[in-house]
């Protein structure tokens, strides 16, 4: 698997997990989805294999913003909402540092939703974990923008009465380039999607669905549970048939303008009737409606969803600034101080 | 040619060589770009032309056209018309000649906040004023000398800022029935005797102009839009001006259409030849060159001067330059003008909002780039929080505040000081940072340079107020060499330094080290949670958070150490003292030089360092019998005085009106306090 990005150094030993773990103590519920998705972390940045140095992990403010502190990397903890904004400025800054980005449904969603729009829609090269509990953890239990209608929390006891994002319908309405849903009880799902996020050339938004074992304990249940996951888990690879099911029996197809759920083997269906992945298609059509897809008709679509492949704004940056230096008469700032009218008074 | 001859210009200025290439184009180029670019490409050159002709006659020669010459010390002009007229393209070019002719000078544009409001009304009002002078020039100019008025509504708007006495110079063509009403007059004001007082120059401007291009092939509208040609023209004449100073800016700026150069340099020289032939304009004025210190000059605003002395800092300290802003009045010039030097590495980003604005610059700051944010007061209230951040993980970021009226939208495109107390203390929790003002335009770019200097080099976010006026506003900038600038010496950590804690200091100056992300052996997280002093980990315990909350105000105090003394023009001791800061230097600098030519025991101390302040502050206010706290607020910086200095002598000059001190309005309190037992 090689890598598109050659502008960030790579390391010239083997790392390990050990060589990211931090000297300081985990604070999070013991439980709490985001250990496995720390574990996650540790385990693919050696993989990557970026000089350590060269990690840089940005965080907003949340359960999940406590995240830089727990991995040995360059990194900062930010101010709620605004980890989109100060990853933006890191990677134009310096392109040269992978940069990383811990954030939640409240963070980037909620307070943080215009920064979060506005990241994807430049393609900025980082990458967002964005740990999906839908709950405020750190204030204990009100409900947030991924919270599902009608649910009881500490501030809607009568349940809630607003439509929650799809984060991959906003990400895919934002033009998002990289979108993958993942959960947090399986870290090879996990370390695969931020490998291939590692390789997008752009923004890559990693959708983990994430349990929060104190104030929305097994609200993913239903899909990523071990009961359910078999049902209701359609896990995606570019290539391959769209297949899930115990005995992978069942499959997506496109009847008419709707994707439908087949059965393959029943009313003559086989497996070459199925529809085949394309995360790298520019048009975001399929990935919209795969995004979209939930329980109980369909089942909920994991996986790299959508990898396209569009310019970034840090390597557009690069090329501007490369042109106007081969171009531009003004060469430092004594030249830019004595162009134009100027005069000497003698 | 019946007028000046340049060479005479040049004689004057005592050239010994040609001038060098007057590029226009370029000049133009470093004011407001994008606004002349506009008002060019459309060619709406309509100008509105006040000729003030000024009092003391100190002694007269014969022009070359016959007409007796008025030399004047220093002369206000200014141009006035319909937004979207041309103003202040006439204006820009107007100014630059007498810059190019030796004169100092200051201006300033005055457009309402709306681009393009109702035509022919009071609200639609643009103008543009020039104040040249052979002697120093420190302000805009309180009254016109020469008002260039080009319809009833810029008349009514501007004529209070008429001397008595003054030229005014109206297109006659301009005042028809419909447009008098519009702008509020009763009756046409050309045929009361309500302007008896003035010198009036009645011109049918827009008719002369249509007729001198009559031979021209453009159609008549466009003709017409030219009219602010004509009204320069007469204006080149009455100063004495050589008119291809003027077509030297059109020759530049539109090689590539000659047809445009053709049409405006056949009506400045029409308006010119019908200003010979005017009665009316028995003498002509000369303005001389001012005694300016050696060197290279050019003319600046305060929003250009601030971008570059920004690019200065950077490539001084080494530390690549990161702009994270949003448009916003007045401040958004800063930004489009570092967007066209990425020549010299600078990245722009425009962001979102005001608070990606600052957090992007964070992020950069976090990098090694020098990270500056642009804004004007209610952006500055939306970056707080992002301020907070910056300061307790001690990194450098410049947040420019070019202020303007407030509270919430305000007066946009007036000017104010009002921002002072939200800049010292606008943010949660105990936040004390760099605030540094610039004085004039030129200033600007030092003050941005300090800024930048200090930020970097004390590791702590620095606010930079201007405002409105300086930042829109010109002045005549001598340019320096950067060689020549302070030196800027980042505490940048070096790699596998086995040392390395993100909170360990600096044991004199309490700095911190700048640690790159990238660099080996130094991989670190700071962040919004109080850290533990040395270490850098999190830490609640109350101890430290005591000693943290210390340590930051202590750092910031250190910084004076760094910074120049408080200089007071006038004696040290005294009947008064007269103290200012920021953006009115000027009025208060020429009121206080007026009061001392009569006598009177004052003295001035004009502040560009307010937090920390310079160390001899309490020495200077404690040698005067009163002091009076001039400022466009309702008291800011003498609250901040009187909180940090309780003295019960120190009294306060307000003024919140969108408009900057007056030198008449001043003397009059020097006065009363001086008179007061």
């Amino acid at each position: 698997m090689d890598f598109v990005n050659t502008t960030i150094e790579r390391s010239t030993v083997q790392l390990s997990k050990a060589d990211f773990e931090s000297d300081q103590m985990v604070k999070w519920c013991a439980g709490c989805g985001a250990h496995a998705i720390l574990a996650a972390v540790e385990r693919v940045f050696p993989k990557i294999g970026y000089r350590k140095e060269n990690f840089c992990m940005i965080s907003g403010i949340g359960c999940s913003s406590r995240f830089p502190y727990y991995v040995n990397t360059y990194g900062i903890h930010g101010i709620h909402g605004r980890a989109a904004a100060i990853s933006t400025g890191v990677k134009i800054a310096n392109p040269r540092l992978s940069v990383w980005m811990a954030t939640g449904d409240g963070d980037s969603l909620a307070i943080g939703g215009n920064h979060f729009i506005h990241v994807i829609r430049r393609n900025v090269d980082i990458n967002i974990l964005l740990f999906n509990n839908q709950i405020y953890g750190l204030t204990k239990g009100q409900y947030s923008p991924t919270t599902p209608m009608g649910k009881v929390t500490k501030t809607s006891p009568q349940g809630t009465i607003e439509h929650p994002f799809n984060v991959g319908e906003l990400v895919m309405g934002a033009q998002g380039t990289f979108y993958a849903r993942v959960p947090d009880n399986n870290i090879t799902m996990m370390t695969e999607a931020m490998f291939e996020a590692a390789k997008h050339d752009g923004t890559s938004i990693i959708e983990i669905m994430q349990n929060c074992i104190i104030f929305a304990d097994k609200a993913h249940n239903d899909v990523i549970g071990k009961e359910h996951k078999d049902e209701n888990m359609l896990l995606v690879k570019n290539g391959q048939p769209m297949i899930w099911g115990k005995n992978n029996e069942m499959g997506l197809v496109l009847k008419n303008t709707m994707l439908d759920v087949v059965e393959i083997g029943k009313n003559g269906v086989t497996l070459d009737d199925i529809l085949i992945h394309d995360a790298y298609n520019p048009d975001p059509g399929i990935h919209l409606m795969l995004a979209k897809l939930a329980p109980p008709h369909f089942p909920m679509v994991f996986g790299v969803i959508r990898a396209a492949m569009f310019p970034t704004y840090d390597d557009m940056v690069e090329e501007q600034i490369k042109y106007a230096k081969e171009n531009s008469p003004i060469k430092n700032v004594d030249d830019l101080l004595n162009s134009g009218d100027v005069w000497d008074i003698k | 040619m019946l007028c000046v001859s340049f060479a005479f210009h040049i004689s004057r200025l005592g050239y010994k060589e040609p001038l060098p290439d007057l590029d226009f184009a370029t000049a133009m180029a470093t004011q407001t770009p994008q606004r002349r670019c506009e008002y060019a490409d459309e060619k709406t050159n309509n100008i509105t032309i006040f000729l003030t002709f000024a009092l003391s006659q100190k002694h007269i020669t014969m022009s070359n056209n016959k007409r007796p010459i008025v030399e004047k010390e220093s002369v206000v002009v200014k141009f006035v018309g319909d937004s979207g007229d041309g103003m202040q393209l006439s204006g820009s070019i107007f100014s630059d000649s007498a810059a190019l002719a030796g004169n100092d000078l200051a201006t300033f544009p005055d457009f309402p906040a709306e681009i393009r409001a109702p035509q022919n009304t009071v609200a639609g009002v643009s103008g543009f004023q020039v104040h040249m002078g052979s002697e120093k020039i420190f302000t805009t100019g309180d009254l016109v000398d020469v008002l260039v008025s080009m319809n009833p509504a810029s008349l009514k708007a501007n004529l209070k800022w008429a001397k008595k006495g003054a030229t005014i110079l109206v297109d006659t063509d301009a005042f028809d029935e419909k447009s008098i009403e519009k702008a509020g007059y009763k009756k046409n004001p050309l045929d009361d005797n309500s302007l008896e007082s003035y010198r009036m120059i009645k011109a049918p401007i827009t008719a002369m102009t249509k007729e001198s291009l009559k031979d021209s092939g453009i159609d008549n509208k466009t003709a017409e839009r030219s009219k602010n040609m004509f009204a320069l023209g007469i204006l080149y004449f009455i100063f004495n001006r050589d008119t291809s100073l003027a077509f030297k800016y059109f020759e530049e700026r539109f090689k590539k259409n000659p047809k445009i150069v053709e049409i405006n340099k056949i009506v400045i020289q029409a308006g010119y030849n019908y200003a010979e032939t005017v009665e009316a304009l028995e003498s002509v004025i000369h303005v001389g060159p001012a005694k300016l210190a050696k060197g290279r000059y050019r003319n600046i605003t305060g929003n250009i001067a601030t971008a570059w002395g920004l690019l200065a800092a950077a490539e001084k300290s080494g530390r690549p330059l990161f702009l994270g802003s949003y448009p916003i009045t007045p401040a958004t010039e800063i930004l489009m003008e570092l967007s066209k030097h990425k020549s010299l590495g600078a990245k722009v980003f425009q962001a979102e909002d005001e608070i990606a604005g600052i957090c992007s610059a964070i992020g950069a700051s976090y990098t090694g780039s020098l990270a500056c944010t642009t804004t004007s007061g209610p952006g500055l209230s939306l970056k707080s929080e992002a301020i907070g951040l910056a300061l307790i993980t001690e990194l450098p970021l410049v947040i420019v505040d070019v202020q303007r009226g407030g509270p919430s939208t305000g007066l946009p495109t007036k000017s104010e000081q009002s921002d002072l107390m939200q800049a010292l203390f606008g943010r949660n929790g105990e936040g004390p940072i760099i605030i540094i003002a610039a004085s004039t335009p030129d200033d600007c770019f030092y003050k941005a340079y300090m800024a930048a200097k200090l930020s970097m080099e004390h590791m702590t976010p620095a606010i930079l107020l201007t405002d409105g006026y300086l930042g829109f506003g010109s002045a005549l900038f001598r340019i320096p060499k950067v060689k020549d600038l302070p030196a800027i010496k980042p505490p940048i950590a070096v790699a596998n330094d086995k040392e390395y804690k993100p909170y360990k200091r600096n044991a004199e100056t309490l700095v911190r080290e700048w640690a790159l992300p990238g660099t080996e052996g130094l991989r670190h997280r700071i962040g919004g949670l109080e850290k533990e002093n040395i270490t850098g980990v999190v830490s609640m315990d109350p101890m430290n958070h005591q000693i943290m909350v210390d340590l930051r105000a202590a750092k910031v105090e250190k910084i004076a150490d760094f910074i120049p003394e408080q200089e007071i023009d006038g004696n040290k001791k005294g009947d008064l003292l007269v103290v200012s800061w920021g953006g009115t230097f000027g009025a208060v600098h020429s009121a206080v030089k007026l009061a001392q030519a009569e006598g009177k025991s004052i003295s001035h101390a004009h502040f560009s360092y307010i937090s920390p302040l310079p160390k001899n502050t309490e020495k200077i206010l404690k040698s005067f019998k009163k002091i009076v706290v001039c400022e466009l607020n309702s008291g800011q910086f003498v609250n901040y005085l009187r909180m940090k200095f309780p003295m019960p002598n120190i009294s306060q000059f307000n003024k919140v009106q969108g408009l900057p001190f007056m030198i008449n309005e001043l003397t009059d309190k020097f006065n009363q306090i001086l008179e007061e037992k």
